[in-house]
């Protein structure tokens, strides 16, 4: 049945509703029973979406399939996730608010990005959904040209904005669990060794960068602690160059050495690096250096045995 | 709040225990080195392992009673600093030139016992 | 990560927190400490060192962090006298930060570019340690004007 109305502006809406851009103004024939103001139309299409909630997520978690996304999960599998997100979902498009989607997206991202799911199939069966109701909406009222108008006006912004969140959310996830890889790959590569007592050996190889290089002065630091080191050769022989930021931190870790009671003596110094730290202004008469590793060794070993560790940097009485 | 001083032997030793405002850090250096003076100590440990921040002032005070006591004839050790704390104090730019560390008191100790051999011309310990 | 902080006692300083209902706490978290003597210095870093340890900061970075705070709450007491410490969490992408901004009404630093380039000298002059702040922070910025005062804003951001 068809009823003809003159358009009245509705005066209260839900607070925290999703409205759309434009807003028609001229007589609007209704469906059985459509509703008049954009939040009871959001209201009305939830409802319809609920009420064929299992047959959609069915056909969803097909299309899903038959696009070869989430091939690291099974049917059951993803049926089960699709249940979440498809309720998650209503949830966002009939209460307008994100917060809640965005703490499952993060949640959701936490369980999938350790099966080895990808940003391209996470955005992928965001999009699917989203087609699949709003296919469910064309089918419910194309009759009705004026009223899919606007119901497509309602529902659009409202599920685009859904899609961003999950996938935003989800790359945040990712990224996140890159940079603590990579923080683990840094401290996995830089080991320090105790080699006898008091005597700790860390042999820096590759490239430092800034991150590292902290990474580096904390990770030792600690170690003099945990081990009472008295002496600690550093080894740079396997490091090709060094700017002069990463000249600034070893001689940073130096001092910061020597307020743990440790002697810092470095060795495997190329010509270049020598250079880097003169430039930065180190005198290298007040740095332990020995030509390499195991001359090194020796001069801490010879610091040791005396039991007399200079832990002054000054040779000058004040 | 005052930082207790403790006399053992020829040293003294100040274990910080809290967060120090400006005017205990002016009262411990005072008292160190008067307590110094007073009993000619050899050496001074402060204790450090409490501070979980140094900024400049307690830097700077530091250095002042590893001067001035070293003056008076005694050497000081700051013992237990935090990595952390040791990290910011580089970082920051603060210079503790001149002031002796060990990792802890046992260690500062030690330090101190062979100051006073080598001083006094014993052989140092094997 | 985040440690449940004991209630905070104030030498001197007032903390006024301010949270913002639609986000989570932490997200619009806001506080400010008057600092009005050198007492307030260790209220002001220890706040500091809270809000980053709820933030989410490593022990490493809560004392940079706290450090950077006791200089320029300390630049305040030795230089204006009175002034304010306000501690902020902050977010960008899905990092979060703090921002700290300490601001006075004290004479102000007639030369600004100076005072960035000198900063702990081994003789023991000190200035005033922006130098320092700098490099214990990854934003950091100033304006100062000769009689009407001076705000540092300095951020730091979670790895």
């Amino acid at each position: 049945m068809r009823h003809t109305e003159s358009h009245e502006p509705v005066a209260s809406t839900p607070p925290a509703e999703v409205r759309p851009r434009r807003h028609r103004t001229r007589d609007e024939p209704r469906h059985e029973p459509p509703a008049r103001s954009t939040g009871g139309l959001l209201r009305e299409l939830v409802t319809h979406l609920r009420h064929n909630q299992n047959q959609l997520r069915d056909e969803w978690a097909n299309r899903i399939m038959e696009a070869q996304l989430l091939t690291a999960m099974s049917r059951d599998e993803i049926v089960a996730e699709a249940t979440s997100v498809y309720d998650n979902y209503l949830d966002a498009l009939e209460t307008g608010t994100l917060e809640a989607l965005q703490a499952y997206a993060q949640s959701l991202s936490e369980r999938i990005i350790p099966r080895g799911v990808e940003t391209d199939e996470v955005v992928g069966i965001v999009l699917l959904l989203r087609d699949v109701l709003a296919r469910s909406l064309f089918a419910k009222y194309r009759a009705d040209f004026e009223v899919l108008s606007r119901v497509l006006d309602a529902y659009e912004p409202a599920a685009n904005r859904i899609a961003i969140t999950v996938a935003v959310g989800f790359v945040q996830e990712r990224e996140r669990v890159i940079r603590e890889q990579q923080e683990a790959i840094r401290e996995l590569s830089t080991p320090v060794l105790p080699v006898r007592e008091r005597l700790l050996i860390l042999p820096i190889i590759g490239l430092i960068d800034r991150q590292r290089a902290r990474q580096l002065t904390e990770q030792l630091l600690r170690a003099i602690r945990a081990n009472r080191a008295r002496v600690v050769v550093v080894d740079i022989t396997g490091v090709p160059a060094m700017d002069s930021n990463v000249a600034n931190h070893l001689v940073q870790t130096v001092e910061a050495s020597r307020l743990l009671g440790a002697t810092v003596i470095v060795t495997g110094l190329s010509p270049e690096i020598a250079q880097t730290l003169v430039t930065i202004g180190v005198d290298l008469r007040t740095m332990h250096t020995v030509g390499d590793l195991q001359g090194g060794i020796e001069e801490a070993e010879r610091l040791l045995g005396l039991e007399v560790v200079p832990v002054t940097e000054s040779k000058h009485p004040t | 709040m005052a930082v207790p001083i403790l006399k053992q032997g020829q040293y003294l030793i100040a274990t910080i225990q809290d967060a120090l405002t400006d005017a205990d850090l002016q009262q411990l250096r005072v008292g160190l080195v008067t307590q110094v003076g007073r009993h000619r100590s050899r050496g001074v440990i402060v204790d450090i392992t409490a501070l979980d921040v140094m900024d400049s002032f307690a830097v700077r005070t530091v250095r002042d009673i590893a001067h001035m006591t070293r003056l008076r004839g005694a050497e000081t050790v700051i013992v237990g600093m935090q990595p952390e704390v040791a990290l910011s104090v580089v970082q920051l730019g603060l210079s503790l030139e001149g002031v002796h560390a060990a990792l802890d008191l046992e260690e500062g100790l030690a330090f101190l016992d062979e100051q006073a051999h080598a001083v006094s011309g014993g052989r140092p310990r094997g | 990560m985040g440690d449940r902080h004991p209630a905070a006692q104030s030498a001197g300083g007032v903390a006024v927190s301010r949270r913002s209902g639609r986000v989570s706490p932490d997200e619009a978290h806001e506080e400010l400490i008057s600092v009005r003597s050198d007492a307030d210095i260790v209220v002001a870093r220890q706040r500091g060192r809270e809000l980053a340890a709820r933030l989410g900061f490593g022990l490493t970075d809560q004392t940079l962090i706290a450090t950077a705070i006791s200089e320029l709450t300390r630049n305040i007491v030795l230089y204006a006298q009175r002034g304010r410490i306000v501690l902020k969490a902050l977010r960008k992408g899905g990092r979060r930060g703090i921002m700290v901004v300490a601001r006075d009404d004290g004479p102000g630093i007639p030369n600004v570019e100076q005072a960035l380039q000198s900063g702990f000298s081994t003789s023991g002059g000190l200035g005033l340690g922006l130098p320092g702040v700098r490099r214990l922070t990854d934003e950091f910025d100033i304006a100062s004007a000769v009689g009407r005062g001076t705000t540092v804003t300095v951020k730091k951001w979670n790895r």
